[in-house]
């Protein structure tokens, strides 16, 4: 696990950089192509960068801050203990902090499994995980709308404490049976 | 926001100095990091916009869409792997150009909850059937939630 995260990581760089050299090579044909549709291209494309990047360094600030003031420790430490609605509380909590991509929260979660955590706020945790972080509401916040982002969480999370009991009650006797490789 | 962000790091430096200038810099590498993408999804909403007709947009994503389109663009959301943070701007120009709440929603659901790419990962770590029916679950969720706020929004 520990080995194969910087080989994932490069590989996630270089597809980053293919994606951006494809989406240049083909605009730039297109806009050679089609020279009336320039100046709508440029405008929409520079409104849109200037949006992200008034937002963007001040994301990153508060995930920098976090991940480093929130240690992972402390949040298996808290989680594992904890279980019912309390448990299911704090994983949306914790899931919610800003403190890193889903991959970290894999080994996290299967971590807390061993440590005897409820598969209900494993799923809880796993999903707000990715789903209900701190900084992208703010970002939703910006581009969506109040009403839209508002919305969309509270029935995110109300969807995600459902799956938790769900997820729980179909595997939650058979879990025994499929041991998780370590 | 950005008032946010500088309170916290004040705040952030008085308590102790070291972790907030590594946290300073880890912020700065995620952003350099991240610039790729930032550049391509701007200059595709650029390429998105430009080109494509509302007609279009509408066509696939919007009431003229319908099921069929909303399924589509969840599975989009799924199988792509791009930054939520970007995809929010992606979102608000498809909604601008005639795209409906309910596909932008169900997009953006589908983008973070669901990981296709991380999906091996998290079968290796969390068992096959925990994994498939997180994700599985998940995809449900995300039709439900973007139906729900296409009628109330």
């Amino acid at each position: 696990m520990k080995e194969a995260r910087p080989k994932n990581r490069k590989r996630d760089l270089l597809g980053d950089i293919i994606f951006l050299v494809v989406v240049v090579v083909i605009s730039t044909v297109l806009l050679i192509i089609f020279p009336d549709r320039r100046f709508r291209v440029f405008t929409v494309s520079r409104e849109f960068f200037i949006e992200m990047i008034t937002i963007l360094p001040a994301v990153m600030i508060l995930m920098g801050l976090f991940s480093e003031f929130v240690p992972g420790k402390l949040v298996v430490k808290l989680l594992g203990k904890s279980a019912g609605i309390k448990g299911i509380l704090l994983a949306i909590v914790f899931g919610a902090l800003p403190t890193g991509p889903l991959y970290i929260a894999f080994p996290m979660a299967a971590g807390l499994l061993k440590k005897g955590a409820s598969i209900s706020s494993i799923i809880v945790f796993l999903s707000a995980w990715a789903c209900i972080k701190i900084p992208q509401e703010l970002v939703e916040l910006q581009f969506l709308g109040f009403k839209f982002m508002v919305l969309r969480l509270a029935l995110t999370i109300i969807s995600v404490i459902f799956m938790g009991f769900l997820i729980e009650k179909i595997i939650g006797k058979t879990r025994r049976k499929e041991p998780i490789k370590p | 926001m950005n008032g946010l962000a500088v309170l916290c790091l004040i705040f952030a430096f008085v308590k102790d100095r070291e972790k907030a200038k590594r946290s300073v810099f880890k912020a700065l590498m995620a952003f350099l990091r991240m610039l790729p993408v930032i550049i391509g999804i701007v200059i595709f909403i650029g390429i998105l916009l430009g080109f494509v007709s509302k007609e279009v947009i509408e066509r696939i994503v919007g009431v003229r869409g319908g099921i069929i389109g909303v399924v589509l663009v969840g599975l989009f959301g799924a199988v792509l792997h791009i930054p939520s943070l970007i995809a929010f701007p992606l979102a608000a120009s498809l909604l601008k150009s005639g795209a409906t709440v309910t596909s932008v929603a169900v997009f953006i659901t589908t983008l973070t909850m669901i990981g296709f790419v991380t999906l091996p990962l998290e079968i290796r770590e969390l068992g096959r059937k925990m994994a498939l029916l997180r994700n599985g679950i998940s995809f449900i969720i995300a039709l439900i939630i973007g139906v729900i706020m296409g009628l109330l929004l």
